[in-house]
């Protein structure tokens, strides 16, 4: 690897990890849109910034940019307030506005500003390296590294310094406020440290890319864990993984940096939408199989229950009464036998005591809903699971 | 004389130009289990979140033992409406409760051992010890419940505000909750709760007050809970009196 490619890597990685922490708590508080917002509405600070400064790494046009993105949230919040359109819509009311004043600068001073749409909306991390930082004659490497690199470090400070106050003024606003937490200043600072990254990250990724960098890693580790540190974690190894493969996809096929990290990303978040141990969509369609079956285990074991006479417990009057199809009642009889629910003696099945009991839980608990009693039976049945 | 639990004085809060309450005095004794009844829109829950500083009321004054909510938070807990919360948060039994504590922690610093032996004990006094690192949209309503009881009980206060805890629990929780409410009484503290089932009111409650934007009546069950304040409250004849 030579060198700029080590830091292309360096850079997309510190920006993936940026992006991914404050974008487990805007998809906790379910405010996935509004980073989506802050991306595009902070180009008019960011062209405003470029005209005072002149230059695209400047801490005041951060400064600016990031500002831009908290009006964004303030002036959605006052438009929601009126009550007269919902907040999807003030979303959407809004940032287009705010970027196409920013488009509008872009064009009427093209000319003299070395800032074009695309890049905006794109970034280009193949260039990150040659923009470099130099003290006293001393390369100190990429401007942006640098740049990602403190704005992840006061992030990270942030986080560590606020975890339990972000912890439950997300989780229950009401009593983080009673308790004097104040959910509102929270909300605040996450909106100025989400704006602080994207106005960080876009221009290595682009305004479009980055709402990817803070939503996918966030929701995919949603599908996996359910402990908020271990989100976080997950979401900043997903972020690091899509950013360093993405790279090397990239490479590969010729194409944008970060439009293969964005499609990484989109990948893992496929793959674990599919394979997520709990909440996965193969989980979920197995668990809704399995419920099935369950729900025919209980139907049979209740009719065995209800009737002592030989006749209507006898295999096949089971198959035409019940009326089920042959493998439904195969792998209805199989599972209650493998669970010592039933015994089959010369084609007429009887309840064991376990099935017994195990009846008669079932039923009390479909007929009161009381859980208590069938805590045990949770890990072998789905359908108690609730 | 003994300063009272809470004070409410002329209390007014309004949603935008609506009034949701209207000029409220309100006086709870301490060491009282008080409910607050009232029809759907009377403003019940929007009184306890006035009186604990969540919404700012349109004009007024609250006191906590004769002094502002903020000197006394630490006095007090709440637990708000269950349907308050994303129950799908990555997060604990255990963890919810432990977050009981951060109040009197304060900004910045962490729960410690301390924080998690007192969560862990009040998880065991509403029956959910075993379940402590169960994930909580894997818990029943009632159990849900409980794990907010158990947060408020940790915050150890003197005045406890409770939005609907009856709200959707089974017959179990709701009597291992009134349970733990008469404990509290017990311990001479003040017990404040939403409440809708206006049957149970004189089991459970020794207070009550009744609230419809305006204030209707509040004292103790005894001598208040009858047809006259009932009919005054919703609106239409009431029979559901007190049995001598």
């Amino acid at each position: 690897m030579t060198q700029p490619q080590i830091e292309i890597q360096l850079i997309a990685a510190v920006v993936a990890v940026a992006c991914a922490i404050p974008g487990v708590f805007l998809v906790l508080r379910k405010m996935a849109l509004i980073s989506d917002a802050i991306s595009h509405s902070i180009l008019p600070g960011i062209v405003l910034g470029f005209f005072i400064t002149h230059d695209l790494n400047s801490p005041l046009l951060i400064a600016l940019a990031a500002l831009t993105g908290v009006i964004t949230v303030v002036l959605v919040e006052w438009i929601q307030k009126t009550g007269l359109v919902k907040e999807d819509t003030a979303i959407g009311l809004v940032f287009p506005a705010l970027f196409s004043i920013g488009v509008i600068l872009i064009a009427k001073n093209a000319n003299d500003v070395h800032l074009d749409v695309d890049a905006v909306l794109l970034g280009e991390l193949a260039f990150a390296p040659f923009d470099r930082l130099s003290y006293f004659g001393m390369d100190m490497g990429p401007k942006s590294l640098w740049i990602m690199g403190i704005i992840l470090l006061v992030s990270l400070i942030l986080l560590f310094t606020f975890y339990k106050e972000l912890k439950v003024s997300t989780f229950d606003a009401g009593l983080s406020a009673a308790m004097g937490i104040s959910p509102l200043l929270m909300h605040y600072g996450l909106m100025s440290i989400s704006s602080v990254t994207v106005v960080g990250a876009f221009d290595a990724v682009g305004a479009i890319l980055v709402v990817a960098l803070m939503i996918a890693p966030a929701a995919a580790a949603y599908l996996i864990t359910s402990d908020l540190k271990k989100m976080l974690l997950l979401s900043v190894g997903i972020g690091i993984f899509s950013a360093i493969s993405g790279y090397w996809v990239a490479n590969l096929l010729d194409a944008s940096i970060s439009g293969s990290m964005t499609t990484m990303l989109a990948f893992v978040f496929l793959i674990v939408y599919l394979f997520a141990p709990r909440k996965g969509l193969i989980a979920v369609l197995y668990r809704q199989k399995q419920q099935r079956t369950e729900v025919s285990l209980i139907t049979f074991l209740l009719h065995l229950n209800n009737h002592s006479d030989v006749n209507e417990r006898h295999i096949n009057h089971l198959q035409e009464h019940i009326n089920w199809q042959r493998v439904r009642s195969q792998t209805v009889l199989d599972l209650a036998e493998r669970n010592n629910m039933i015994q089959i003696e010369s084609d007429v099945v009887s309840l064991t005591e376990k099935g017994k009991e195990f009846t008669d839980l079932a039923l009390e608990y479909i007929i009161t809903n009381k859980d208590e009693k069938i805590e045990h039976m949770k890990d072998d049945f789905f359908l108690f699971r609730g | 004389m003994k300063l009272p639990a809470i004070q409410v004085d002329d209390l007014t809060v309004a949603y935008d130009y609506k009034p949701v309450l209207w000029d409220i005095d309100l006086t709870v004794p301490e060491g009282v289990l008080m409910a607050i009844v009232g029809p759907n829109g009377a403003g019940k829950s929007t009184l306890i979140k006035a009186i604990l500083g969540i919404i700012k009321p349109l004009a007024g004054t609250i006191s906590i033992f004769g002094g502002s909510y903020s000197e006394k938070r630490k006095m007090v807990a709440y637990v708000p409406q269950k349907g308050s919360v994303d129950w799908d948060f990555p997060t604990t039994a255990l963890d919810v409760v432990m977050m009981g504590t951060y109040g009197s922690l304060g900004w910045i610093k962490r729960p410690g051992s301390k924080e998690k032996k007192a969560a862990l004990e009040a998880l065991e006094k509403v029956g959910m010890l075993s379940f402590r690192n169960r994930q909580i949209s894997q818990l029943s309503g009632g159990q849900q419940q409980r794990v907010f009881l158990a947060r408020a009980l940790v915050q150890n206060a003197s005045v406890y505000f409770m939005d609907e805890p009856f709200q959707g629990v089974d017959a179990t929780t709701e009597i291992a909750i009134i349970n733990i409410l008469k404990e509290l009484r017990k311990a001479g503290k003040t017990v404040v709760v939403v409440h809708h089932d206006l049957q149970t009111v004189p089991e459970y409650f020794d207070w009550v007050t009744f609230l419809n934007v305006k204030k209707i009546a509040t004292g103790p069950v005894k001598e208040i809970f009858n047809d006259d304040n009932l009919t005054k409250t919703y609106g239409i004849n009431y029979k559901v009196a007190v049995k001598e």
